[in-house]
């Protein structure tokens, strides 16, 4: 094989590709603006609603009660609970957003609990809508409160120890470190998004440079050439792999900005709260988190995998005779690819021998351990093999077919 | 020189079963003489041409295209060689400068040669004022001036033509066709196919006439006139291929 010949024709493809828009937007504009829009969109619309929700105070109506004045006087001196008002409308008003929720006192509380009878407090909420869902808590809280406080009274009354009623506490320790818990927690999600990226970037220019040149009539022009096929292959092969890979690291440098910068603006404001509060500075600790050099270490699994997927879309659509069959060849392993890697995320898949042979399913299962920390080295060798294999295999075929005058020159 | 022998070529068609698009053809071309190549759509021409240009390899027979057999050394016959056809189209997203120059280092050739080829070129076929262009925005004739450009940047000896004037305007078409007979003037061996009867009269010196795969005919226009008794070309093409058609 002439290397000369094959950067040659890397080198014009490369250029033709680059001029091309809809490459350019596939390989530079999605992966790079993908999710510092959707974080900062989604970011800054949740910040805003959260703070909003939580600046107000919940409007509630209180049905019932006008016989327990003790209840009603601790609601009403409540700071975090604004009672309005009773109507009979209150089911249309929560459901209209006019009011959060409402909560229905049975006859003779406070007698009830004096004399210590069942009393059963409804509270009304609007399911799925989250000011309703709050208002809902701050009733839950009230309540939870004012019964605590009467247990404590009446166990003080009778001169009953606590520990009667709590015999013993239940202290829950979280042992994995936060690279593990961020590793389970997201781990399975990175492969999914970094075998999607590295697929979708291969995609485009896989068709254009054979489907899209078959239907422009410039294959014929090159194959005049003293080129050989198998240059021509590899100089065209390696500009999809080099898209693909620029779609994945371009992707990844992209999200870990967003997610350096997402952190400083949002991140803070959603934890302040659990960080301030008691056992804080385990809160902090036990935040989720990737192993960096994991993390790092399954990009470099993108390598085969980006292979694999390069030489098989550029097979595939080296059979159709315009774009558009192209696409109807290729679109649909979108699924096929997204399938095994999303095997990976379910619980109680495991990686072993066998499955580190199965192509996309192993690197998927290797960059979930690889991000929580876990350095399986024999596990990684065999996978980074057998990935090559098939990328190799599938390359082969591709020589094969841009051999074969029935694919080329298809009517 | 461009030698067949026996060619042929058979493809398996799923629905047709086996469909010889070209079966025994022979025939020689001289350096300085244009062998044209006579059919209608469908007759075969195409697939002879691209067996000759290594794109088709044959079912039987060999052909030698400037020394070279197109089986045993199908780099070496492209590097000699010129192809030029309606169906070999141009990169829209490259300038005319780029896309030549790729073709010049896709036949071995320097940087130097390539600058020095290009300028000789690009005057010749008047182009520098869209020479660095790109090649989406040009007209049809700017497009042909191109392809010949390419297709010359090596400098071949044997150069093949496959219906080049198809879809032409006028002017555009002219262009080909006096670049045709430049390059019988400056030696090299030339293949014309085309349908078109006055090209043919008015540039090949030996006319092959094709139908169905096989060749019916060959000799020079007077010679077929002579052999058929007709006067126009259209006339000879029409008897030799319904003579055929009668058998």
């Amino acid at each position: 094989m002439n290397m000369r010949h094959v950067t040659t024709v890397y080198l014009k493809e490369l250029r033709d590709s680059l001029r091309d828009r809809r490459t350019l937007v596939s390989m530079f504009v999605i992966p790079t603006l993908l999710m510092p829009i959707i974080f900062f969109t989604f970011g800054t619309f949740t910040t805003k609603v959260v703070r909003k929700v939580r600046a107000e105070t919940p409007t509630i109506m209180v049905l019932g009660g006008e016989d327990s004045p003790k209840v009603r006087a601790a609601l009403a001196a409540h700071p975090r609970l604004k009672i309005v008002k009773t109507t009979d409308d209150f089911r249309a008003r929560i459901s209209e957003k006019k009011l959060r929720a409402a909560m229905e006192l049975p006859r003779d509380f406070d007698q009830s609990l004096e004399e210590g009878r069942l009393a059963t407090v409804k509270i009304f909420t609007y399911e799925g809508e989250l000011r309703s869902g709050f208002a809902a808590g701050e009733i839950d809280r009230f309540f939870r409160d004012y019964r605590e406080k009467l247990i404590q009274a009446r166990l003080d009354e009778r001169g009953v120890p606590r520990s009667v009623l709590k015999p013993f506490e239940l202290a829950r320790q979280n042992v994995a470190p936060p690279e593990k818990v961020g590793g389970n927690m997201i781990g399975g999600i990175i492969p999914c998004v970094i075998i999607l990226l590295a697929f979708s970037g291969a995609m485009y220019p896989a068709m254009d440079l054979t489907a899209g040149e078959k239907e422009r009539g410039t294959m014929e022009t090159l194959l005049c050439s003293p080129v050989g096929r198998t240059e021509i292959v590899f100089g065209k092969f390696l500009v999809v792999l080099t898209a693909s890979l620029a779609t994945v690291v371009l992707s990844a440098l992209s999200t870990a900005v967003t997610f350096g910068a997402g952190t400083l603006l949002f991140a803070r404001e959603t934890f302040a709260t659990v960080a301030q509060g008691p056992g804080g500075a385990a809160a902090r600790a036990a935040l989720p988190s990737l192993h960096p050099g994991g993390f790092l270490l399954s990009l470099t699994m993108v390598l085969p995998i980006a292979i694999l997927f390069s030489s098989v879309l550029f097979t595939l659509s080296l059979f159709a005779k315009s774009y558009k069959e192209a696409q109807s060849y290729v679109s649909p392993l979108v699924i096929v690819v997204l399938l095994p890697a999303m095997l990976a995320t379910l619980p109680g898949i495991d990686l072993s021998t066998t499955l580190a042979c199965i192509p996309i399913l192993n690197v998927a299962l290797l960059c979930k351990e690889l991000v929580s920390g876990i350095f399986n080295w024999p596990s990684i060798a065999l996978i980074f093999v057998s990935t090559s294999v098939y990328a190799a295999a599938s390359l082969a075929w591709a020589v094969k077919m841009f051999n074969r005058e029935s694919v080329l020159f298809r009517s | 020189m461009i030698e067949a022998r026996q060619l042929t070529k058979i493809f398996y068609d799923r629905k047709r079963g086996e469909v010889r698009a070209v079966d025994g053809v022979s025939f020689t071309c001289q350096p300085g003489r244009i062998y044209g190549l006579l059919g209608v759509n469908g007759a075969g021409k195409t697939t002879i041409l691209r067996m000759l240009a290594t794109l088709l390899q044959p079912t039987r027979g060999s052909a030698c295209v400037a020394g070279f057999s197109v089986a045993d050394h199908p780099a070496q016959v492209r590097a000699k060689l010129g192809f030029l056809a309606a169906s070999t189209a141009l990169y829209g997203r490259l300038t005319a400068r780029e896309t030549i120059a790729y073709f010049g280092k896709l036949n071995g050739l320097s940087e130097e040669e390539i600058r020095r080829r290009t300028e000789h070129l690009a005057t010749e076929l008047h182009m520098h004022d869209f020479l660095d262009r790109r090649v989406d925005t040009f007209s049809t004739g700017m497009k042909q001036k191109t392809s010949i450009a390419r297709t010359l940047i090596h400098d071949p000896d044997v150069i093949i033509f496959d219906e080049p004037t198809l879809g032409l305007d006028v002017l555009a078409a002219r262009t080909i066709v006096g670049f045709v007979r430049d390059c019988r003037e400056r030696g090299k061996t030339v293949i014309y196919s085309t349908h078109i009867m006055s090209e043919v009269e008015k540039l090949c010196d030996v006319i092959g006439v094709v139908h169905d795969g096989r060749l019916l005919a060959e000799g020079s226009h007077a010679e077929l006139k002579d052999r058929t008794g007709r006067s126009d070309m259209e006339d000879v093409f029409v008897h030799i291929i319904g003579a055929e058609a009668a058998s």
